[in-house]
C-alpha cells in the first residue's frame, strides 16, 4: 500500500521521540526501549499525539533494539520489539485512523564501529539487524524504516538484512553534517548510489542539524537519486544550556522552511530530535495540499565506496589493472606467500598516480580465490577510498566481494553469454553494482561492429529482466590484438563509437591487449588510448604507472576543454623535469652506509644501483648494509639515535635490499634467510603500529616474517606454527585488557607447539606481566626482539 | 604549532632537543598531512556530582569506583563527562602510512595523539569560559584509564553522551576506541577558584610511565 501512495502524495512522518521520553524522566544513558514495556501508556500517549498532529507515518520506539546495543536482562528483544509495534497500533485505533496510520519499525545503528575500522564483523551486524527485521515483521509493522546511519558499511547491513528477511518495504536514511558527508567519510552520491544499488523504497536524511542546513544536502540528494526522498530534520543544532541539549527552532519556523523543502522535491517529511508534536502538527498544516514533486529517473552512471564516488560519461575515467596477476610473477609469488601487504602497496601506488578506480584481481589456479579476494577487497578499503572493480570468472568470489563490498561496485564482468549472465545479473540485482558486459557470446567475438553492438544491446535487454538498468552497464568493446588482427583497432574503436552514440552506454577497455605481440607497445597503447577517448571509451583499464598512457590521458582531457583552464595538466607537468627516468646527478657524493644511517631512502636505492653494476648483491649487504645497520642499532640502544631515525634507516635499508633482491632473483642467487618468524597482534587488540615496527626491523636483518596482522585468535597463531613448524612467535598487545588474550594465546602454543618460543611485547607489558603470562622474552622495544630473534637462530 | 610538534617529538620518546633536523622535518611535513585528514569532533555533558566517600563517586545516575577520579573531584558539585575523536580518516592515514614508510606511520601517530590533546585543550577551555560565567571552575581532566579509573567505565561513558550517534566514537570488545585516535574524560566542576591546576600527564599517578613529562 505504501508504495502505491510515496512518491504520489506528501506523507507525513512523526517527530522526535528521545527528547520527549527525557522530558517524561528518562535519563541520558537509560534504554528508551525498555520504556515500552515498563511505561506503555507514555509510549502510547507520545505516538497518540503525533498521529492527532497528522503523521501517517508513526516510527516504533525500537532505535536502538538491537542485541548490539540493547543489552537488559528483564527483557527479551522479541518482547521489546512486539510491545513497541503494539504501541503504534493501539494508539492508531484509539485515534480512529486505524487504516490510515502505517507503523514503521524503526532501526538505528548498533553504536559500534564496523571492521576494519573498528571490530565488528560485517556479518555480525548483518544478523543483529536481520533478528530484529524478522522480529518486527512478525510484529506486523507496515514498513522498515532504517535512520540515523553514519557509516555506509552499517548502513548496507541494515539494508541486506532488511531486504532478504522480510517483504516489507524498506526506507533508509543517514546523518549527514554541513559538508554534507557522513562521520565514515562518504558524500551524497556515494549514499545515493550504496541505497540505489540495495534497492530501497526510499532514501534521505535525518538527524544530525537542523531544517535550513539540511537544504544544500537536499539539493544534492535531489539531484542524483531517482527515488523519493525523505527530510527529517532535528529542530536546529543541538545547544548546550545548563548542561542539557536543547533544540530551539519553533514549531512555525520550523513548518515555514519544511514547505521550502517539500517544494524542493521531499516525498516524505517528519522531525527527529528536538521536534514535539506541536512542531509536525505545525508541519502538515502549512504543507498539506502541496503537490509531490514528481521522481525523475537519473542518467547517472556512478560506482562508489566508503568515501568517494565516481561518475562515468564525462571524460574518461583511469581504472588501474596491476591488482592482476596475469603475467606477473611478483604478484602470484605474493599471492601464494599470501602477502596482502604487497596487494595493498599496489592499490596506494596506483592511486597516488592518479587511478580513479582499482581492478582487483586475485585468481590463481592453486589458491582459495574466494577467501583472497574477500581479504584483498576489505584490506584496500582499508587503505584507499577508491572505488573497487571486482574482477574474477568464479561466481562465489564474485558474490563473496559483493556482499562484503562496502559501496557500489564495479563487477568485471558478464558476457553476452546466457550462462554467464544467469550467474550475474543476479548478484547486481542483489548487491547493487556497475557490470562490465563483455561483447562476446557462445559465438565467440564478433569480428565487425555491428556484432558487437548487437551482443551489447542483448545483455542490456537481459539485465532489464532483473531491473538492472542500462546505465548500471558498461559495456566492453573488446581490443583485440593488431598484430593478429589488423583491422582489430578499427572494429573496436567503430564499436565504441556507434555504443556511445547509438546505443547510448557506457563502455570500458582492457586498452594494453591492442599493442600484444608487438615491440614497443608504449607507444602503440597510448596512440590507440587517445583514439579510444576520442570515441567515447568511459573508462580505460590501464596501468597508472605507465607515463605514456598517462600524458595521452592528461592531454586528452586538455584538448577536449574536460580540464578546466588546463588546471590539471599544468599542475602535472608545468614542474616536471624533462627527463624523469634516468638517475640523476650527485648521487655518488654520498657512500651507501651514510644514506642508510641518515635515513635516505632514495639515496640508499640509487647508490645501490650504482654499486650493484660491478659489485655483488651479498657483498653489499655484508660490508655495506649491515654495518650500517648495525652502527643505527646500537645508537638506538644507547639512546644517541631514537625510534624515527631507526625506523627510517630501516626503510633506507629495505629501498637498498629491494634493489640487491631484484638482481639476486634474476642472477638465480639466493640469500640465506636466518629464519621464519610469526608476528601477531592478539586476538581484541587494534593496535599494530608496535608489530609492525618489529616486521620492519626482523625484516632488514634477514628474517622471514609471516604477519598475521591484528585481532588475531589464539588458534591461528597456534595453526600457522604448527603447520609451518615455527620456532619463535612475537606477540603484541597494547592495554590490560588484551594481555588476557596474549596469555591464552601463549597457553595455547604451549600446548600445541611446546618447540616454539614467544616474544611479547606492547605498552602495558613489562618484564613481571611477561614471566606471569609464561613468555619466553620480553622485548621492551623493537632491536631486543632483533637480538632475541638472533639469539635463536 | 611549534607546541604541537615540541609534543609529539616527545611521544616519539626523544628528549628534549635530541630531534635531529631529519626527525624534525619528518615531524612537519606529517602534521601537515595528518591536517588534511583530522577531523576532530567532540562531545559534552554537564551532571550532577556526588561525593559518596571511600574512594566513590555519582555522576548522574552512573556509580564509579575509583579513588583517583574521587581525588581529582573532591569538592566538585558537578562533572563535565567529555568525549572526542579525530574520526576515521586519521586512523586510514596511519595504516595506508605503515605499509610504505613506517617512520611516517610513527610519526603520524605520534602527531595525532598530540594534535588530539591540543584539540581536548581548547574544547576544555572553551567549555572552561562558559562555566566560568556562572561561577564553575573546572579541573584537569581524568580519563578512564589514569590511576585506579578502571577502563571500562568508557562505555557507561560514551552511552551517556551517545557518542557514537554525536561523533561516531564508539568502543571495542576489549574497550578500546575506535576510531583509535580518540579520548574520553570526566572533567570536574569546582565551586571554587584554584590555584593553577595540573595538567593531564603530571596529574597522573603512574610516576614510572616513559612518556611521562
Amino acid at each position: 500500500m505504501i508504495r502505491e501512495r510515496l512518491g504520489k502524495e506528501l506523507l507525513f512522518f512523526d517527530g522526535g521521540m528521545g527528547t520527549l521520553l527525557q522530558e517524561k524522566g528518562l535519563e541520558p544513558g537509560e534504554l528508551p526501549e525498555l520504556w515500552n514495556v515498563t511505561h506503555p501508556e507514555e509510549i502510547r500517549g507520545i505516538h497518540r499525539r503525533y498521529m492527532e498532529a497528522g503523521s501517517d507515518i508513526v516510527l516504533t520506539n525500537t532505535f536502538g533494539a538491537n542485541a548490539l546495543k540493547f543489552h537488559d536482562d528483564s527483557c527479551s528483544l522479541e518482547e521489546i520489539i512486539k510491545a513497541a509495534t503494539g504501541h503504534v497500533k493501539a494508539a492508531a485505533e484509539q485515534c480512529g485512523r486505524k487504516n490510515s496510520v502505517l507503523t514503521a519499525l524503526d532501526v538505528g545503528p548498533t553504536g559500534k564501529l564496523l571492521k576494519p575500522m573498528g571490530d565488528l564483523e560485517f556479518e555480525t551486524a548483518y544478523e543483529a539487524f536481520r533478528e530484529v527485521m524478522i522480529l518486527g515483521e512478525k510484529a506486523g509493522a507496515d514498513l522498515i524504516h532504517i535512520e540515523t546511519m553514519s557509516d555506509t558499511y552499517e548502513l548496507k547491513a541494515a539494508v541486506l538484512a532488511a531486504k532478504e528477511n522480510t517483504s516489507l518495504p524498506v526506507f533508509a536514511t543517514a546523518i549527514f553534517d554541513e559538508r554534507g558527508k557522513l562521520l565514515t567519510g562518504a558524500d551524497v552520491p556515494a549514499v545515493v548510489a550504496l541505497l540505489e544499488g540495495l534497492r530501497v523504497d526510499a532514501l534521505g536524511i535525518n538527524c544530525g542539524m537542523g531544517p535550513e542546513q539540511m537544504i544544500p544536502v537536499l539539493e544534492q540528494l535531489l539531484k542524483y537519486t531517482s527515488l523519493p526522498v525523505i527530510v527529517k530534520p532535528n529542530a536546529g543544532l543541538p545547544k548546550q544550556r545548563d548542561g542539557q541539549t536543547v533544540y530551539d527552532v519553533s514549531p512555525e519556523d520550523f513548518a515555514g522552511v519544511m514547505k521550502r523543502i517539500v517544494k524542493m522535491g521531499a516525498a516524505a517529511v517528519g522531525g527527529c530530535c528536538g521536534t514535539t508534536p506541536e512542531h509536525i502538527s505545525e508541519m502538515v498544516r502549512s504543507c498539506r495540499g502541496i503537490p509531490v514533486v514528481p521522481v525523475k529517473e537519473k542518467e547517472l552512471t556512478l560506482v562508489s565506496s566508503y568515501g568517494s564516488s565516481v561518475f562515468l560519461g564525462t571524460g574518461s575515467k583511469i581504472i588501474g589493472e596491476r591488482i592482476n596477476p596475469t603475467g606477473k610473477k611478483r604478484f602470484k609469488q605474493a599471492l601464494k606467500e599470501h602477502d596482502i601487504d604487497y596487494i595493498l602497496r599496489e592499490g596506494i601506488e596506483q592511486e597516488e598516480r592518479g587511478a580513479h578506480i582499482l581492478d582487483v584481481n586475485v585468481g590463481l589456479p592453486d589458491i582459495d580465490e574466494t577467501a583472497m579476494m574477500k581479504e584483498a577487497v576489505c584490506g584496500l578499503q582499508s587503505v584507499t577510498s577508491l572505488p573497487l572493480q571486482i574482477d574474477t570468472v568464479d561466481p562465489a568470489a564474485m558474490e563473496a566481494a559483493l556482499r562484503l563490498y562496502n559501496g557500489k561496485a564495479m563487477v568485471n564482468s558478464v558476457s553476452g553469454k546466457q550462462e554467464s549472465m544467469d550467474q550475474v545479473f543476479p548478484l547486481i540485482a542483489r548487491y547493487g553494482g556497475v557490470v562490465i558486459g563483455l561483447t562476446l557470446d557462445e559465438d565467440g567475438i564478433p569480428a565487425d561492429p555491428q556484432g558487437r553492438v548487437r551482443i551489447a544491446e542483448k545483455i542490456i535487454k537481459e539485465a532489464a529482466k532483473y531491473g538492472i538498468k542500462k546505465k548500471d552497464i558498461v559495456i566492453d568493446a573488446l581490443a583485440m590484438t593488431i598484430s593478429s588482427e589488423p583491422e582489430g583497432a578499427k572494429v573496436t574503436l567503430e564499436t565504441l563509437r556507434r555504443l556511445r552514440d547509438e546505443t547510448g552506454v557506457c563502455t570500458v577497455l582492457g586498452v594494453s591487449n591492442i599493442s600484444f605481440g608487438l615491440p614497443g607497445r608504449p607507444i602503440v597503447n597510448a596512440a590507440f588510448y587517445t583514439m579510444a577517448m576520442m570515441n567515447g571509451l568511459s573508462a580505460g583499464i590501464i596501468n597508472p604507472a605507465s607515463e605514456d598512457m598517462m600524458k595521452a590521458w592528461y592531454a586528452f582531457h586538455a584538448l577536449m576543454n574536460l580540464d578546466k583552464n588546463c588546471e590539471r595538466y599544468i599542475a602535472k607537468y608545468a614542474a616536471a623535469p624533462a627527463v624523469s627516468t634516468s638517475v640523476p646527478a650527485g648521487t655518488g657524493s654520498i657512500s651507501l652506509q651514510t644514506a642508510i644511517e641518515k635515513g635516505l631512502k632514495d639515496d640508499a636505492r640509487m647508490v645501490t644501483q650504482s654499486l650493484a653494476e660491478t659489485g655483488a648483491p651479498l657483498d653489499i649487504i655484508n660490508t655495506e648494509l649491515i654495518p650500517a645497520l648495525n652502527r643505527v642499532g646500537d645508537g638506538f640502544e644507547k639512546g644517541t639515535v631514537f625510534l624515527p631515525q631507526l625506523l627510517m634507516s630501516a626503510e633506507a635499508a629495505k629501498s637498498a635490499f629491494a634493489v640487491l633482491k631484484d638482481r639476486m632473483d634474476s642472477s638465480g642467487e639466493v640469500q640465506e634467510k636466518r629464519g621464519t618468524i610469526v608476528l601477531a597482534t592478539v586476538k581484541g587488540d587494534i593496535h599494530d603500529i608496535g608489530k609492525n615496527i618489529v616486521k620492519v626491523l626482523l625484516e632488514n636483518y634477514s628474517f622471514d616474517v609471516i604477519d598475521l596482522g591484528k585481532d588475531v585468535p589464539p588458534e591461528t597463531v597456534a595453526d600457522t606454527v604448527v603447520e609451518k613448524r615455527i620456532q619463535l612467535v612475537g606477540l603484541s598487545a597494547l592495554m590490560t585488557t588484551t594481555v588476557v588474550s596474549m596469555e591464552e594465546t601463549i597457553r595455547l602454543l604451549r600446548e600445541k607447539a611446546p618447540w616454539c618460543r614467544v616474544m611479547v611485547g606492547g605498552a602495558v607489558l613489562n618484564q613481571e606481566y611477561a614471566d606471569m603470562i609464561g613468555a619466553d622474552f620480553y622485548g621492551k622495544d623493537a632491536m631486543q626482539s632483533v637480538h632475541y630473534a638472533q639469539q635463536i637462530f | 604549532m611549534e607546541r604541537k610538534i615540541q609534543e609529539a617529538i616527545r611521544y616519539l620518546g626523544i628528549k628534549k632537543g635530541a630531534a635531529d633536523a631529519g626527525t624534525r622535518a619528518l615531524v612537519e611535513s606529517s602534521f601537515q598531512e595528518l591536517m588534511k585528514e583530522a577531523e576532530p569532533k567532540s562531545i559534552c555533558r554537564i551532571f550532577e556530582l556526588q561525593e559518596l566517600g571511600d574512594g566513590a563517586v555519582q555522576i548522574g545516575k552512573l556509580k564509579i569506583e575509583s579513588r583517583s577520579l574521587a581525588r581529582n573531584l573532591k569538592n566538585c558539585r558537578r562533572a563535565v563527562l567529555f568525549g572526542a575523536t579525530l574520526g576515521t580518516g586519521t586512523d586510514r592515514l596511519i595504516t595506508r602510512t605503515g605499509l610504505k614508510d613506517m617512520a611516517r606511520a610513527v610519526a603520524l601517530q605520534a602527531c595525532a595523539a598530540a594534535l588530539l590533546e591540543e584539540y581536548c585543550d581548547q574544547r576544555q577551555e572553551e567549555i572552561g569560559r562558559e562555566l566560568e560565567k556562572e561561577g564553575g571552575y573546572l579541573r584537569p581532566r581524568f580519563s578512564p584509564g589514569y590511576g585506579d579509573f578502571d577502563i571500562s567505565y568508557q562505555e557507561p561513558i560514551m552511552r551517556m553522551l551517545d557518542c557514537a550517534k554525536q561523533i561516531g566514537l564508539s568502543m571495542t570488545k576489549g574497550c578500546m576506541m575506535t576510531p583509535t585516535k580518540s579520548v574520553t574524560a570526566v572533567i570536574g566542576v569546582s565551586p571554587v577558584k584554584e590555584r593553577c591546576p595540573v595538567q593531564g600527564c603530571e596529574a597522573c599517578g603512574s610516576t614510572g610511565c616513559p612518556y611521562r613529562r
